[in-house]
């Protein structure tokens, strides 16, 4: 490499300067995100800015300066939340058990109940951009003021409040109550201390009161309540505090329950059951749309290449449309046209023939739906892709077919097809390996309904495994996150080995090129 | 090609043009429907495909203008289609931007420079883009949720949030672009370099300008893609007025709150500038796309 001209004084000092300040820069903010006690998050910052760091000032790393930018994306975007899913499916996370353990506590540890002791009136007035508070002693009415406070943003803060002076000119006119609601969650950090000594804190949206923590944590880590002298120990197992008697206090935090996730999908009827159904279904999908998508695709790619035929730029560039038009829109479109009252397809069906075909609550008919929409998104493509591949068959071929005297038909049997099969084949398996994860389609046609009536655990007629997933984690049955990522890796397994016979199918077309 | 023609052979062809006209027609059908329900007063399929009556209501109702309904009654459209299709615009070319960025310039080093493990980090990125993100929703969400306890504007609902996630899909874009480089003759970069230029200057100022086409190629896919993009933006995105126009159309077409004429109106607006883009850029991409599946 050649060395550049000699840099100047100030050129060779901005380096290292520079250099020192994104180190204290990236360090302080590794300590915040470490004092919030994300630890993982703290962790993952800190291994990148370290590499990052060496990366730019080691001479001997100088084509990852170039890469580095996108392959720390694609790691910590991409593959990190793969890993992370196969993570999840070992974990009980779900909306029973959302929190991590260090939270689950601080939740509990910040619960509080309301002391014996004096309540107190309150009110808070707005003094200019801040604001004053008022507390009147329910039995004595004296009166403390305290602030002025911003009330900006949620924190712990300890202020104290000085007793109001007689005569002193009053305050404005008290904040509404919905303002006041909009201060509720800055008010509920807030401790007052009064000149006496007590402290008070927020009981509701016009009381102070005495409160005190209800739980106070133990040597040995269970927690006791101080209002009636019970004690709960967090259960490693279930993810749960326990009472003494085994009653789980919610809320619960994640644990690690090894393979129970995968216990559940294979052997627990009611998971199993649906389980087994949706896959079918997603398999007999995608079979059937690369099937259709291709066979018309093929069938126009053919017609197109016809020398005979005129117009064929017109045609091809209609037919194309709908691999132009955002999927999003077409699918939603369709959504309206297939409309079981006022669609315009069974508009037009019931004025020709007189039916009106269920399209959204008849299974059958559902599917039916979701394969035309799907050959008329996917043919498209099939076509472009077979036109560029029959372009490429020699001339010749059919001349000399021509000669022997066949026909069409035996042309494409016996010379078109063939010859497109094998460079096609793993473009089939990509596109059966899209369709098997088409969550878009499901999502926005259907959302996987009209729903089996047999089963306990919700699960649609039309749903594909990756939509079934999406509904257990996002949608009704409980949220539950660890049993969504244990179908998402059995997914993650499917896809790869889908994809190990594409890379197959590949490096067979590729040998032959050469 | 000389060859005898059959007496059948008129016959093919009529036929031929029958089926591929009712095929067109029926490819086209949907789209003038839309436009024919965009132009009709009421939200429901009643009255011809020409409408009788030109009323522009649904129009308004995209644009965001009020408009009198039917009882005369005067209607603030509630769904912010012009504050959605502008969500969508903005992610979509930031985030083609950055993945511009990301991938130029690991695919020059891929293209250009010898390291240890280069092969296996191509054949990763390959196979990287097999597993869809639809797959790791679960695991997105949760880490957007601890990102968003440590920094809230980059958590669950923010669009800085959309554009990290979409950041890391660019193992597609280094194959295509590396494919580019690979074809400009490394020499003129050697030239450069025997002048005293360092490997960035050859880079940034003698191949990236001759690179400008596939650059522009990608921006292209990478805009389009972020668009059209749903799951993952539907998982990110809860706040009305933060919602890109696919996650945000949905809204349109619920059982009970059907606006059929309004969502023609906010798709045509949003749809046919993209539709035109790709019509447009199609030529140059289809190449890029053939490691793609079916659309969907």
């Amino acid at each position: 490499m050649p060395t550049a001209a000699t840099p100047t004084t100030a050129a060779r000092w901005a380096g290292p300067a520079l250099l020192a300040l994104v180190i204290a820069a990236a360090l302080y903010l590794v300590v915040v995100v470490y004092a919030t006690g994300e630890l993982l998050l703290a962790g993952t910052l800190l291994v990148i800015c370290t590499l990052a760091v060496w990366i730019y000032s080691a001479r001997s790393t100088y084509a990852f300066r170039y890469l580095f930018p996108g392959i720390a994306a694609a790691l910590v975007f991409v593959v990190f939340p793969m890993l992370y899913t196969i993570t999840i499916g070992f974990s009980n996370y779900s909306s029973r058990n959302l929190l991590e353990f260090p939270r689950a506590e601080a939740y509990f540890l910040s619960e509080t109940f309301r002391a014996e002791g004096s309540t107190f009136e309150f009110s808070l007035h707005p003094a200019g951009d801040e604001f004053r508070g008022r507390l009147v002693d329910a039995e004595t009415q004296k009166t403390f003021q305290f602030g002025p406070l911003a009330l900006a943003a949620t924190r712990v803060l300890e202020v104290t409040a000085e007793e109001e002076p007689s005569g002193a000119a009053a305050l404005p006119v008290p904040v509404t109550l919905k303002d006041l609601i909009g201060h509720q969650k800055a008010l509920q950090g807030l401790t007052v201390k009064l000149p006496s000594g007590v402290k008070v804190r927020m009981a509701g949206l016009r009381e102070f009161a005495t409160v005190q923590p209800l739980w106070v944590k133990q040597a040995d880590g269970s927690l006791k309540n101080q209002e009636n002298g019970n004690v709960i120990k967090p259960n490693r197992e279930s993810g749960f505090f326990e009472t003494a008697a085994g009653e789980k206090i919610q809320p619960g935090f994640q644990v690690p329950i090894g393979w129970d996730n995968y216990r559940r999908i294979f052997t627990e009827q009611r998971f199993r059951e649906p389980f087994v159904r949706i896959f079918a279904w997603t398999v007999l999908f995608s079979g059937l749309t690369v099937l259709f998508a291709t066979s018309l695709g093929m069938l126009l790619a053919v017609l197109l290449n016809w020398d005979a035929l005129s117009f064929k730029g017109t045609y091809r560039m209609l037919l194309f449309l709908p691999y132009a038009v955002p999927g999003f829109i077409s699918i939603l479109v369709f959504k309206g046209l297939f409309n079981q009252n006022v669609g315009e397809i069974n508009l037009i069906l019931s004025s020709l023939f007189g039916i009106k075909p269920q399209w959204f609550s008849d299974p059958l008919l559902a599917k039916t739906m979701l394969l035309i929409v799907n050959t008329w998104l996917g043919f498209p493509y099939m076509m472009v892709i077979c036109m560029g591949l029959i372009k490429a068959i020699p001339a010749d071929l059919y001349e000399a077919s021509a000669v022997a005297g066949a026909g069409p038909l035996t042309n494409f049997w016996s010379i078109t097809l063939p010859l497109i099969l094998k460079p096609l084949t793993p473009l089939l398996i990509s596109s059966f390996a899209f369709n098997f994860n088409n969550f878009v389609l499901i999502s926005l046609l259907t959302g996987g309904r009209p729903d089996f009536l047999d089963t306990t655990v919700p699960a649609g007629t039309t749903d594909l495994l990756v939509s079934y997933t999406y509904r257990i984690a996002f949608q009704d049955s409980g949220q539950n996150y660890g049993l969504a990522a244990a179908i998402s890796t059995v997914i993650f397994l499917m896809v790869a080995v889908v994809s190990l016979v594409q890379m197959r199918f590949t490096k067979v077309v590729e040998d032959e090129k050469r | 090609m000389a060859i005898v023609l059959d007496r059948s052979h008129r016959w093919r062809v009529v036929a031929a043009h029958v089926f591929l006209a009712c095929l067109c027609a029926l490819v086209i059908f949907p789209f003038l429907i839309v436009i024919s329900i965009s132009l009709r007063p009421g939200n429901f399929a009643t009255g011809s495909i020409i409408p009788q009556t030109i009323s522009l209501e649904h129009w308004r109702f995209a644009l965001g203008l009020p408009f009198q309904d039917a009882n005369g009654r005067l209607i603030e459209p509630d769904l912010p289609v012009l504050r959605w299709l502008w969500n969508s615009v903005k992610v979509a070319t930031l985030s083609a931007l950055i993945c511009l960025f990301l991938s130029t310039t690991a695919a020059y080093a891929f293209a250009r420079m010898k390291f240890r493990g280069k092969k296996q980090a191509l054949t990763g990125l390959m196979l990287m883009q097999m597993f869809p993100s639809v797959l790791a929703l679960v695991a997105i969400y949760a880490i957007f949720d601890r990102i968003g306890n440590a920094f809230p504007a980059f958590g669950i609902d923010t669009h800085w949030a959309l554009l990290l996630a979409y950041s890391g899909g660019i193992a597609l874009h280094i194959w295509t672009i590396k494919g580019y480089y690979d074809t400009i003759p490394y020499e003129i970069e050697e030239a450069a370099k025997v002048d005293g230029a360092t490997p960035w200057q050859a880079f940034r100022l003698v191949l990236l300008p001759m690179a400008v086409p596939i650059l522009m190629v990608v921006f292209l896919l990478a805009f389009i893609g972020a668009i059209i993009e749903y799951p993952v933006a539907s998982i990110l995105l809860k706040r009305q007025d933060l919602l890109t126009m696919a996650v945000g159309s949905k809204m349109f077409l619920y059982e009970q709150k059907y606006l059929w004429g309004d969502f023609a109106a906010a798709a045509i607006l949003s749809g046919l500038p993209i539709t035109i883009v790709f019509m447009l850029a199609q030529k140059w991409m289809i190449s890029g796309l053939t490691a793609g599946g079916i659309k969907g």
